[in-house]
């Protein structure tokens, strides 16, 4: 006796739990992790930087020479970076209809993140090393 | 970022960070599968606006 399928999708498909792009869950974690691990960092950022108001040149220099900043720095450039790449993926995957704009809205974001966390790592490197 | 216009930009800068940040943490709960009900829902949303205001006082009086 065949139990009658309710829909098109095997049951094999659904026991795997995938998609139609068979991937997902690697997006969805990374997201998740580089928000628990901004949680900390973001009260620290925040709080540095308005600590910094009115600060000289000089004393920003200061504070990037000490290498705890200089690391938690890094930290946050890439968790807010990497965090805001899959963020805006999804805005941009849900809200933006036309396929072409999408992809090249998608291209714009990922790259201009990219080139973001890489010159923001390499100033605080040749500040912390300088 | 001394002038009024530069401090304002600031603290509604840590606004927007510190709103972000705590309605993050809320989003971390559904996903745990925790406070899903309306009424919770409904508790938490303004909740979150509080705390970001608090903070970002805090943080403001902190820099003073």
């Amino acid at each position: 006796m065949k139990k009658k399928q309710n829909s098109i999708r095997t049951p094999l498909a659904k026991a795997k739990g995938k998609g139609s792009a068979h991937e997902g869950l690697h997006h969805w974690v990374l997201q998740r992790i580089t928000a628990i691990a901004l949680i900390p960092l973001s009260v620290w950022f925040v709080y540095s930087v308005v600590n910094l108001l009115g600060a000289e040149y000089a004393d920003a220099v200061t504070f990037l020479k000490n290498p705890l900043n200089a690391l938690l720095m890094a930290f946050v450039i890439i968790a807010g970076c990497w965090h805001s790449a899959l963020g805006l993926q999804v805005i941009i995957e849900d809200y933006i209809t036309c396929k072409c704009f999408k992809i090249f809205a998608l291209l714009k974001v990922k790259l201009g993140l990219f080139v973001l966390a890489a010159a923001s790592v390499l100033s605080i490197v040749k500040i912390a090393l300088a | 970022m001394n002038s009024i216009v530069g401090k304002a930009a600031l603290t509604a800068w840590a606004l927007s960070i510190y709103y972000h940040l705590f309605n993050g943490i809320r989003h971390l709960l559904w996903d745990s599968g925790r406070g899903f009900e309306v009424s919770t829902i409904n508790k938490t949303g303004p909740l979150v606006i509080a705390l970001a205001v608090i903070a970002t006082t805090l943080t403001v009086l902190a820099a003073i």
